[in-house]
């Protein structure tokens, strides 16, 4: 095959993975009932304070721990000013998207573009040798095998497990849920945090493995493509992934195609992504069925279960607790 | 009304401002200042001179569009994060006219304000459309047009509308002297501006309070299917609050162009949209207390890149005070709900 295709194709897992972090996580919060609009602001602040702690300490353990940390404190603010005070999750969760991104600029100013550690390459010995599969996937550093196994953890997780269906049951009806004895606010907690924590982790992945280093609103932009990534992908795990290495390829296809179009700034082609991200959504929102009546028959399937998906019916919906 | 009761009130009212201290008080600490040498600069920053007041009024002119147009959209229950984009579309299309037409600043000014309000309205319309008939969460309907937005005003000021001797990021050339909204003295404020902001805010107030029209929205907002059995047109109403909000955005957007830059730049909108979200918020979503939050809002804006000059900190200090109290209003008003329910079931 192209080698070209190949590395190509293993950067754009490598580049996806903390994408992959943030949409999951996002998306085990959202089918607990919750919103945590945060994410643009909450992968800046951690990605900050992740490459802030590692520099410091000159452990990457410790970093991504802290940057972990951060996103989980986040959502619990998110979690806690919706659930036990009654505000509005979107106005929390945009307050401290513009809140956390200047957080970001002012604690991180004394550490900006400092060359600092970053997650080693680590082939892992015997499954790099497949041919193709083997280069593209395995030839890779910890952090994107992490991101393979968050995926199917979530999966098995979110269908296969007593936990899962609680889950899905608070997300759907957390009044039938309530009536069965499951502690639908717990639940809510747990999930917006364990969601913080892996956006956290999304943050430590681009400082200190896909983006290296820090500057001035380094990510800005990723955790909005998330948000809309978790609904492209109908709150299901996989196709979250998917949602997020489509994102990975259109990306560098652009950067790819940039230079025959001398004509036309950077710029048009870095918002090229969200315009794209607005179209997929209408895609995945609009009239569905009529789309798919006009396309041939063999492909009705396939486009239809690749758009089906609703979200979570008590999103965002408060729950009052007896 | 007790006087416990007044003073859990005012507590309750400063609280936020207390809190928004301490918290950004520690963060001064940790960058290693001086956190009152800081307050004190944002200060002298904003007020020391009649020049720094009046830029004050320059910075509230378009918050005070922006946020009036969102106590529309707000009305209708919708989250219009899009006001950002609708400001470029009102400065485009002002940019639009004056590269394209000579005349008189008689004649150009009045269609000034006219085109930005056209392209910030068709801008709120697309939004509109895509919420409505796409059924794309508004949210994101917004934030995919602002960067649209924003790519097309880069493409134009490296494209179309590029400076004979090269395009860069400082925008345009100036536009020329008949496109100039004439300022007060020699201070960076204009009346027309100031002006058209006030009535942009009053009216608001009063068609939202006062008409049938204000009624329908409010309705929407409350309950979208009661309002739907009622015979309420909730679409074509949600659209209109998204044309007028985007037309006052656009105003803004435009007299940015014609009153402030006198050109078109890259960043036109300069997070000001995003901003009047926090207005909006703050306010408790009533316009009788927009004038004072964007007073502060634009005086913490216009004050804070002296914490750059003097004191060689980031001046993104401002965007924190600013968010900061938002939260903690949002926090201290739960905290209060919470902590009063239980004594007063039913009353106000």
């Amino acid at each position: 095959m192209n080698p070209l295709i190949i590395e190509t194709a293993k950067s754009v897992i490598a580049s996806s993975a903390p994408l992959v972090f943030a949409g999951i996580g996002e998306m085990f919060t959202e089918r607990a009932g919750v919103v945590n609009l945060s994410l643009d602001g909450s992968i800046l602040l951690s990605a900050m304070a992740a490459f802030a702690i590692a520099f410091l300490s000159g452990s990457l353990i410790l970093g991504f721990l802290g940057g972990m940390l951060v996103g989980m404190l986040i959502a619990l603010l998110v979690a806690y000013g919706a659930i036990a005070l009654k505000q509005d999750q979107v106005a929390i969760g945009f307050v401290l998207t513009l809140l956390c991104a200047d957080l970001s600029s002012f604690i991180g100013k004394p550490f900006v573009r400092k060359p600092g550690p970053s997650v080693p390459h680590w082939p892992i010995p015997g499954l790099v040798n497949i041919p193709v599969i083997g280069r593209i996937l395995f030839d890779q550093d910890v952090l994107v095998y992490a991101s393979y196994a968050v995926i199917l953890v979530a999966w098995v997780w979110l269908f296969y497990t007593q936990a899962g269906l609680r889950l899905r049951s608070v997300g759907e009806r957390p009044e039938a849920a309530f009536a069965r004895g499951i502690a639908v606010n717990r639940v809510r907690y747990l999930y917006t945090a364990l969601g913080g924590a892996l956006v956290g982790l999304a943050g430590g992945g681009y400082s200190l493995s896909v983006k290296l280093g820090w500057s001035h609103r380094h990510t800005a932009g990723i955790g909005w493509i998330a948000l809309a990534i978790v609904i492209f992908g109908g709150w299901h795990p996989f196709r979250v992934a998917f949602g997020a290495y489509l994102f990975g390829v259109l990306k560098s296809v652009g950067s790819l195609l940039q230079p025959g179009f001398p004509n036309i700034p950077t710029q048009v082609f870095q918002a090229a992504p969200f315009a794209l991200m607005l179209l997929a959504l209408l895609l995945v929102s609009g009239d569905r069925e009529g789309l798919a009546r006009r396309l041939p028959k063999p492909l009705r399937a396939i486009v239809q279960a690749l758009l089906a998906g609703r979200p979570p019916a008590g999103l965002g919906k408060r729950f009052e607790q007896g | 009304m007790t006087w416990r009761a007044r003073l859990t009130q005012i507590g309750v009212a400063l609280a936020p401002i207390g809190l928004t201290l301490v918290m950004t008080m520690f963060i001064l600490l940790l960058a290693g200042a001086d956190p009152f040498e800081a307050y004190g600069n944002i200060l002298s920053g904003a007020f020391e001179s009649p020049k720094k007041i009046a830029d004050i009024a320059v910075a509230m002119v378009p918050l005070l569009l922006c946020s009036a147009g969102m106590l529309v959209t707000f009305a209708a229950g919708l989250w219009n994060i899009g006001v950002e984009g609708q400001m470029i579309a009102g400065a485009l299309m002002t940019t639009w006219l004056v590269e394209s037409l000579t005349a008189p600043a008689g004649v150009i000014l009045p269609l000034s304000v006219v085109a930005g309000l056209i392209g910030g309205a068709l801008w709120g319309l697309l939004v509109g459309l895509i919420r409505t008939y796409g059924g794309v969460n508004e949210i994101f309907a917004g934030l995919g047009m602002n960067f649209v937005a924003s790519a097309l005003t880069n493409y134009l000021i490296f494209g179309p509308w590029r400076p004979p001797d090269g395009a860069t990021m400082s925008g345009t050339d100036p536009f020329p002297p008949s496109a100039w909204m004439p300022l007060l003295g020699t201070t960076r404020a204009s009346l027309v501006s100031i002006l058209l902001s006030v009535i942009a805010l009053v009216g608001v107030w009063l068609v939202l309070r006062g008409t049938y029209w204000g009624l329908k929205l409010r309705a929407i907002g409350r309950n979208i299917r009661a309002a739907q059995r009622l015979g309420v047109s909730t679409h074509r109403n949600m659209i209109l609050a998204f044309i007028v909000c985007g037309a006052l955005a656009g105003l803004a957007g435009s007299l940015q162009t014609t009153a402030v830059y006198r050109r078109l730049i890259p960043q036109i909108s300069g997070g000001y949209g995003y901003l009047s979200q926090l207005v909006v918020l703050l306010s408790g979503l009533r316009a009788e207390w927009v004038p004072l939050v964007v007073f502060f809002f634009s005086a913490v804006q216009v004050g804070s890149p002296r914490l750059e000059l003097r004191m060689q900190l980031d001046s993104s200090m401002g965007g924190i005070l600013q968010a900061g109290i938002v939260l903690f209003f949002l926090l201290v008003r739960g905290f209060r709900e919470r902590w009063r329910a239980p004594e007063r079931p039913k009353e106000e």
